[in-house]
């Protein structure tokens, strides 16, 4: 019965060349766009580490003085000061936790004729590694005892080896950042989290090939590199940042379960409100986000992407109207044909299941040719100057989800004509002829 | 014009109709939210720096083996070297004017403070964005000074950006002034730079800051102009070309400086640019935002368009017979024409008055979501029109494919 119906869909769609034409084309770009923002999106607002998210929590304390807050709308300060970043480094109060710093590394060859050149260099502390699941290709991180002793050891990515070593194991071996040197202990395999999460609000890039070096906090601020970012509250001296009045710091703790994380935001409230009789906050104010919470306050995905993503779902629901009305049209101008089949003796659900059949046949192409233009977009978007840019591919998932929508799409256009088509009783269209 | 018979053909097709209603009203909705932020980003794109843009170049770059400018020696020979740079700059033959200047409008870096009208900082607060250069850096920009004077060259600090020296005179963009001293008398009074006193010796009509993103929106034309040179193992200017030879400035100025010191840093991407290049790049999404609306609204207006094309054309072709008979009792070509024009007119009618409401709708729920502008009406107008007008020339060719029905139709059976 199925292959009577394609057939009798082949016959139909093909008597009508342009409107097939039309109705597949319109479904295939309404799905090409929404497949190319969707996969964009998707990318975006992605776990950047689906293992661990759950574990990792970003606290917030509120130095600023009442009269001059952080922001107008009451936001929480996004960084820390160094003193407080400490104190909860010290405190040990979480199963891990480390405080970060973005900065532009000088990196300097030590082969001659080689030019220095300058790459994403990450200041922070021993757990950074182990608390993020950074994978080690050679050696590994550093120990809290070379945090407090500032020793001049460092860890680079794969690529920076690949580029200063030839990917030989470069452990042992020194590296000259800022015109000083530091030996590598550890090479990192491929490690770039989308969004690169803990970044966010230090400076730099959101998404994109990750960080170059990682060195101890306080060895690379002794060696005079400074973040990228500062913000400071009160006008006191501010030449030396770890006690200035400045945030600059970005704290991220492990902690196992929702108990763990209780306790620990306990623990912050305590902490600010000792601050508090201390003289040194105004405000006992804390904040203990998880990763994707943070993400999403953060709003890491750009208003541009979600607004081109809404902007296509539109575009695919006009497009499925459109086919809708076509498709009414055309079974419509069909009753005598209907007419006869009926009279002949094929049920309602026949009719019905022709006619779905033809939808769905409209669908598919509609969805391969929609794949298409969704590789097209895509290929544009990989052209855009944007840092997520170089990320942008179909996957298997997508892949699939194209048809499902193609196929859903095209049936949910073929319902209402199917259906009207299945009513229509034959003795007056009969007559009619 | 009888409505009738159009109408109780209408009420034949209840179904197509609805669908041609709802495509109309939701191309409507979001063609005419999608033209909106189209001009807003071109709006947005066009904004002036302030500055004269064709032949200013910026340059940025680093030294190898800088000093490290903890003691005031090494901040000397940062200095130093410096000031070599501008003096190899200035004597380049295509290179009118150069300064030290740590930024530029559109691109990026940006060094900022509150303003106020004490040391205490109560009272007006306005936040700027702090130009850091030296006694060229106003010519240089090409920033039209419209009250008071320049920089003086023993004015000019120097200093590594965390350094306790703060400068006693200030040029400020007259928004600044206007804000502090809304009396219009802001030129010669002292006021407090992060509770530091200076002098406001001057006022440029319009200096953008250097950066487009959103939190520095509320006070985008906010400067000032600091007589501080900034010293560093990096170290930025501002190089005015001679009219027309900015490429050659450019080059010139690249040999120029790698010829001083072969290693320093100074990447063809950042390191030597035009503010043309620098708009460029800082616009880019915007310009990408624009073009992928437009493209979406044009193919939104043909598919709708062609579906309007393609339901007439059927119904044209099922009404044939009764074309017939209205052609044989008598109706002229240009009747049945104007049948399914008005018959158009009036599905197209009721498109855009719901279509009006949803893209009403839609703006209010981009308003809450994103920070997006109220629509204003002359779009929303210009909407309705262009669809009602696309509605007549889709049906156009169907609906004379319908007037050429001859008479005779109505005697031959369907």
């Amino acid at each position: 019965m199925f292959g009577y119906y394609l057939d009798l869909a082949l016959r139909s769609l093909k008597r009508n060349k342009v409107l097939t034409t039309l109705m597949v084309l319109s479904l295939a770009l309404g799905i090409g766009a929404s497949i190319t923002t969707l996969t964009v999106f998707r990318l975006l607002s992605g776990d950047p580490l689906p293992q661990k998210s759950a574990q990792l929590f970003y606290p917030q304390l509120d130095p600023y003085p009442k009269d001059q807050p952080f922001s107008r709308s009451d936001k929480m300060p996004w960084l820390m000061t160094y003193a407080d970043a400490m104190n909860l480094m010290h405190a040990r109060k979480a199963t891990r936790q480390a405080a970060m710093a973005m900065t532009q590394a000088k990196v300097t060859p030590s082969t001659a004729g080689q030019k220095p050149f300058f790459s994403d260099g990450v200041m922070t502390t021993a757990d950074f590694f182990a608390m993020f699941d950074a994978p080690f290709r050679y050696g590994g991180g550093w120990s809290a005892a070379d945090d407090d002793n500032r020793m001049p050891v460092a860890v680079i990515a794969g690529f920076l080896n690949d580029k200063l070593f030839g990917g030989t194991d470069s452990v042992g071996r020194s590296i000259r950042i800022n015109e000083h040197d530091f030996r590598i202990v550890g090479v990192l395999d491929h490690w770039a989290p989308q969004p690169r999460f803990y970044g966010l609000r230090l400076g730099g890039h959101d998404y994109g090939t990750g960080d170059a070096v990682f060195m101890p906090l306080q060895t690379a601020r002794a060696d005079g590199m400074t973040p990228q970012v500062t913000l400071s509250f009160g006008s006191s001296d501010s030449t030396k940042l770890e006690t200035a009045p400045s945030i600059w710091l970005g704290v991220w703790v492990q902690l196992s379960g929702a108990a763990d994380a209780a306790a620990y935001r306990t623990f912050l409230g305590n902490y600010a409100a000792q601050q508090v009789t201390l003289g040194r906050f105004q405000r006992p104010r804390v904040s203990l986000s998880g990763l994707m919470q943070w993400l999403a306050d953060q709003r890491v995905v750009p208003d541009d992407v979600r607004l081109q993503t809404g902007l296509a779902f539109g575009f695919l629901l006009i497009c499925v109207v459109n086919t809708v009305g076509l498709l009414l049209a055309k079974c419509l101008r069909r009753s005598r044909e209907i007419g006869v089949r009926r009279a002949l003796g094929a049920s309602r659900g026949a009719i019905f299941a022709q006619f779905m059949v033809e939808a769905a046949i409209v669908g598919l192409a509609g969805g391969v040719l929609g794949l298409g233009f969704a590789e097209l977009g895509l290929l544009g978007i990989r052209h855009q100057p944007a840092e997520y840019a170089s990320l942008a591919h179909l996957d298997i998932g997508m892949f699939l989800f194209t048809f499902v929508v193609a196929v859903l799409a095209s049936l949910i256009a073929g319902l209402l004509p199917a259906w009207r088509a299945s009513l229509l009783a034959p003795a007056p269209q009969l007559k009619a002829a | 014009m009888r409505l009738h018979p159009t109408l109780s053909a209408l009420r034949q097709h209840k179904a197509g109709v609805l669908l041609i209603v709802l495509q109309i009203a939701l191309t409507l909705a979001i063609v005419c939210n999608a033209i909106f932020v189209i001009g807003q980003r071109i709006e947005r794109m066009n904004r002036p720096t302030g500055t004269v843009e064709d032949g200013l170049i910026r340059i940025s770059q680093s030294w190898f083996g800088a000093p490290a400018g903890d003691d005031a020696a090494s901040v000397e020979k940062l200095d130093a070297l410096q000031r070599t740079d501008l003096a190899t700059l200035r004597n380049l033959p295509d290179v009118q004017d150069v300064a030290a200047s740590t930024s530029m409008p559109l691109q990026g870096m940006i060094y900022s403070g509150t303003l106020s009208l004490n040391a205490q900082q109560t009272g007006v607060a306005v936040s700027a964005a702090y130009y850091y250069g030296d006694e060229h850096l106003r010519p240089t920009l090409g920033v039209r000074l419209i009250a008071g004077r320049d920089f003086r060259a023993d004015e000019i600090l120097h200093r590594t950006l965390t350094g306790e020296a703060a400068p006693s005179v200030i040029i400020v963009s007259k928004p600044v002034a206007g804000k502090l001293f809304p009396d219009g008398d802001a030129l010669g009074k002292t006021v407090y730079q992060d509770g530091k006193p200076a002098t406001i010796v001057g006022i440029v009509e319009r200096l953008q800051t250097p950066t487009t993103a959103k939190w520095g929106s509320a006070w985008d034309y906010n400067s000032v102009l600091e007589p501080i040179r900034v010293d560093g193992a990096s170290a930025s200017y501002a190089v005015r070309a001679r009219p027309g030879r900015e490429q050659a400035a450019m080059r010139e100025a690249r040999k120029a400086l790698l010829a001083v010191d072969p290693l320093r840093v100074m990447p063809d991407s950042w390191g030597i640019q035009s503010l043309s290049q620098i708009r460029d790049k800082i616009y880019r999404a915007d310009r990408g935002m624009a073009l992928m609306m437009a493209a979406v609204c044009l193919i939104l207006v043909v598919v709708t368009a062609a579906g309007i094309a393609g339901l007439t054309s059927f119904w044209v072709g099922q009404r044939r017979k009764q074309i017939g008979v209205r052609r044989a009792l008598g109706a002229r070509r240009i009747d049945i024409l104007r049948h399914f024009q008005v018959e158009n007119l009036l599905i197209a009618g009721g498109g855009v008055l719901l279509g009006v409401v949803l893209a009403l709708a839609l703006n209010l729920w981009l308003m809450t979501h994103y920070e997006m502008a109220r629509l204003p009406l002359p779009y929303v107008g210009i909407g309705v029109l262009a669809m009602l007008v696309i509605g007549q020339a889709a049906v156009f060719m169907p609906a004379r494919r319908a007037s050429h029905v001859p008479p005779v139709v109505a005697t031959r059976a369907a």
